[in-house]
């Protein structure tokens, strides 16, 4: 009880200080009492600490505090895998009273550094949260819990001809929750739109263990503020998802993908207005890889490379895909696209690939997709995944690359390579500074040099991975002081203890 | 027979349409066999095949004489020829069988392709197939042909050198725990492995190239070749469901779980 009170205490004075914007007090740390009271009601395994009595040793844990790229560490004693909603209402209704920070994680993909702990809060997964709750063949509707890995959910609709309308290359271990809460774009939003379109409700936990249960399937739901959009993207910092209701789209009957070399970057955008043009309803995606992202995504083994022939000259590649409803028309419709690009007087291409079976299909993806994943296997990747003009996307890596140089970093040393890929045609470019090691040289030169072109573009500082705890500070590159002042104000509404997700998003 | 001095290699490579193998098989209901209603493309050994061919060209130049791809199958099989002709083929052979006709079995597979080589003007030197093919799994038309032939075969290949003066080839083929280095002479039947090589794709200016190049038709009458059926499937099912596991509480539970399926310590 004691322990309350001075919860309860601080919660006062905050709000006092709170119309200065003041840093709030720091939280606690889980102690053994907390674990006691976790245990009436969690079975054994799903309390992980390293604290009495469960002792477990600290590398134990690893896996939860340390981030996918290895960049950001956290050092929580504790995590909880609760099963059910009524569970994470619990523990989020004790945190709450304790003052303790919570961090929800999901697959821990995430690559802005919001899904570990800043210091010692408490990581909740929601790795055990995995059923699949109801699904409607015919409209399409999926009712899935927040844990669910996205490829299970994948493999969960195909026999029902139906696709998530999210893909990324994390799928293997990223959940639906962690999409939802980054608000993830990926590989389909061309064709699909954002999760704030396609999710249809959420079933939340609010900072105080309230259940907000706006699981509807309605597609229509016109009835005053649509709350569950505030938590799309707000990388956990409002409330834990449990549930997601979302529409999936029904499965292309017929998908080809190509990946055309191209001898300049100039020839992107015209290249992509024809493919627009000429491919209409069929275009699913169009992705560009420059050359260096595409050299080492074949380096680290990323999908078959293509011929030495093919690659010759190429500044940059354009992955094209088409799906739609019958494999004839498709076909036709993208044969007499590649005809005309081939035989046109100036050519944008030198040449390209046509995936024969899906099997190769598989693999021109791969050689795009795997580009993240080949980054972190050369080096420690600084990664910006931001919006700028697409006229201005080699502009900024080549510029970018200059300012590396012009300060003695650029080479084996330092940083190792520049490099630029990214979903075109939603504008959004995958900035990547690969380095030897991350050091406070190559990140002072980074930051804010990055945030400025983009701001000088009126781009965003994050297109779709979020802000988490890497671009707290860059936030008002792209975010107007009123807008950040009530994005503050809507965080101490919902949250006045400041304890889900703290440092992630705001400062 | 053949007396020329400056002899030239022509290659057939024959191919197959085979549900992908990218593709989750389900058996139909009637238990006859599984949906064929889905992707199909280039078995993936036979795609190997028309890769060694086309790498063979590319070692010996104007050595290789021509490549020539042949297919046994439905309309659709076209594709198929399509894709070999885009990856480098010449020209291409296209058997037709109805749509509904079952799938030809590897005798009759073999009888066509023999008929075919006797039909060739310049004669062939060297076939390169698959070792199997991913749909039927039967693994025998290339020893079967041959044996009609009467040539020598190296089958399982992962490396084929072919010396064209010599008329001769060092095919390095797989057997369990390592490699065996064979010499054979030409004529030869090859039969591809996996480690072989991994195969191209389709560049789009051939692509483009490919739908111009010829293919000669065949009805199976052309050819005096009987497809009827020699064996009889008598049912198709899936594997059993693996059934999950469970997890016990302690090790008494373990033990106690382990003599009720009958396992003991020896
Ligand atoms: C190889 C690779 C490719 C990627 N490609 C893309 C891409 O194309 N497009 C793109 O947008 N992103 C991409 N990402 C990053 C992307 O944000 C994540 O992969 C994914 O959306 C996060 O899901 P997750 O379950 O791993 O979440 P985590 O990493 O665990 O968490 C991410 C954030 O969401 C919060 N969170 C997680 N679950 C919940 C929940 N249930 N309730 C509340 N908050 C929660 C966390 O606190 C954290 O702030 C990629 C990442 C990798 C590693």
């Amino acid at each position: 009880m004691l322990s309350l009170s001075r919860c309860t205490a601080r919660s006062i004075s905050l709000r006092a200080l709170r119309a200065h914007h003041t840093q709030r007090p720091p939280l606690n740390s889980v102690t053994e009492h907390d674990l006691a009271h976790f245990a009436k009601f969690l079975d054994p395994p799903a309390i992980l600490s390293t604290l009495p009595p469960v002792s477990l040793p600290a590398d134990e844990l690893d896996q939860f505090n340390n981030d996918w790229m290895g960049k950001y560490h956290g050092s929580s004693t504790t995590v909880l895998k609760p099963k059910t909603t009524q569970q994470v209402s619990e523990i989020v209704k004790w945190c709450n009273e304790r003052c303790i920070g919570i961090v929800p994680q999901g697959g821990n993909t995430g690559l802005v550094g919001g899904s570990v702990p800043v210091k010692d809060e408490v990581i909740l997964s929601l790795a055990n949260m995995n059923k699949v709750r109801s699904f409607d063949p015919v409209s399409g509707i999926l009712v899935a819990d927040a844990g669910c890995i996205l490829q299970s959910l994948t493999d969960y609709v195909a026999p029902h001809n139906h696709i998530m309308p999210i893909d990324l290359g994390a799928k293997g271990s990223c959940q639906i929750g962690g999409n939802v809460a980054t608000n993830a774009g990926g590989l389909r939003l061309l064709r699909y739109g954002s999760l704030h379109g396609t999710v249809l409700g959420l079933e939340v936990v609010l900072p105080d263990g309230t259940i907000l249960d706006q699981l509807t399937t309605l597609r229509k739901d016109n009835t005053g503020y649509d709350l569950k959009q505030l938590f799309i993207g707000a990388e956990g910092t409002l409330g834990v998802i449990t549930g997601v209701s979302i529409l999936t789209p029904p499965a292309p009957q017929a998908s080809n993908n190509v990946i055309l070399a191209l001898p300049s970057f100039k020839n992107v955008l015209p290249l992509y207005e024809i493919v627009k043009r000429q491919l209409s309803e069929i275009l699913s995606a169009f992705e560009f890889i420059d050359r260096t992202a595409y050299d080492l995504a074949v380096k680290h083994g990323q999908g078959r490379a293509l011929s030495d022939q093919e690659v010759e000259g190429a500044e940059c590649f354009v992955l094209v895909e088409t799906s739609g409803g019958r494999r004839e028309h498709d076909e036709e419709k993208l044969a007499d696209l590649l005809e005309s690009l081939l035989e046109a007087e100036k050519p944008l291409i030198n040449t390209g690939v046509l995936a024969q079976s899906p099997a190769q299909f598989a693999s021109l993806w791969a050689l795009r997709e795997g580009v993240t994943e080949a980054v972190s296997k050369e080096g420690k990747p600084y990664k910006y995944d931001i919006s700028v003009p697409l006229s201005t996307f080699q502009e900024v890596v080549d510029g970018t690359r200059e300012h590396l140089r012009s300060k003695g970093l650029l080479g084996d040393h330092a940083v190792k390579h520049v490099i630029g890929y990214g979903h075109v045609g939603d504008g959004n470019l995958h900035l990547n500074i690969v380095a030897e090691s991350y050091t406070p040289e190559i990140q002072d030169a980074l930051e804010p040099y990055v945030y400025e072109v983009v701001a000088s573009h009126r781009g965003s500082v994050s297109a779709e991975h979020g802000i988490g705890a890497m671009k707290t500070h860059a936030l008002h590159y792209s975010k107007s002081d009123v807008s950040i002042a009530w994005m503050k104000k809507i965080k101490d509404l919902f949250d006045p203890h400041g304890i889900m997700n703290p440092g992630k998003v705001l400062e | 027979m053949r007396p020329s001095p400056v002899r030239l290699l022509n290659i057939l490579v024959p191919v197959k349409r085979a549900v992908d193998y990218a593709v989750k098989i389900r058996v139909n209901p009637q238990q006859t066999g599984f949906d064929l209603n889905v992707k199909h493309s280039m078995n993936p050994f036979d795609e190997i095949a028309v890769e060694e061919a086309i790498r063979i060209r590319e070692r010996l130049k104007d050595a290789v004489k021509s490549i020539k791809a042949v297919t046994i199958g439905p309309p659709k099989a076209l594709d198929t020829l399509r894709t070999a002709l885009a990856m480098g083929a010449d020209s291409s052979i296209h058997v037709e069988i109805p749509e509904s006709a079952p799938s030809p079995e590897p005798l009759a597979v073999a009888k066509t392709l023999q008929e075919i080589i006797k039909r060739q003007k310049d004669g062939v030197d060297l076939v390169i197939l698959g070792k199997q093919s991913i749909d039927d799994d039967l693994g025998m038309t290339g020893q079967m042909l041959a044996g009609l032939l009467g040539w020598p075969q190296a089958t399982f290949a992962s490396k084929v050198d072919i010396d064209v003066a010599k008329k001769e080839a060092v095919v390095t083929r797989e057997i369990d725990g390592g490699g065996e280095e064979i010499r054979c002479r030409l004529p030869l039947i090859v039969t591809t492995d996996l480690r072989l090589n991994e195969p191209r794709y389709a560049s789009l200016p051939n692509i483009m190239k490919a739908k111009k190049k010829p293919v000669e038709k065949f009805s199976p009458g052309d050819l005096g070749i009987d497809y009827t059926p020699r064996f009889e499937t008598l049912k198709v099912a899936e594997p059993p469901q693996r059934v999950g596991g469970g997890k016990v509480q302690d090790v008494d539970e373990l033990v106690a779980k382990l003599k009720e399926a009958g396992i003991t310590a020896a």
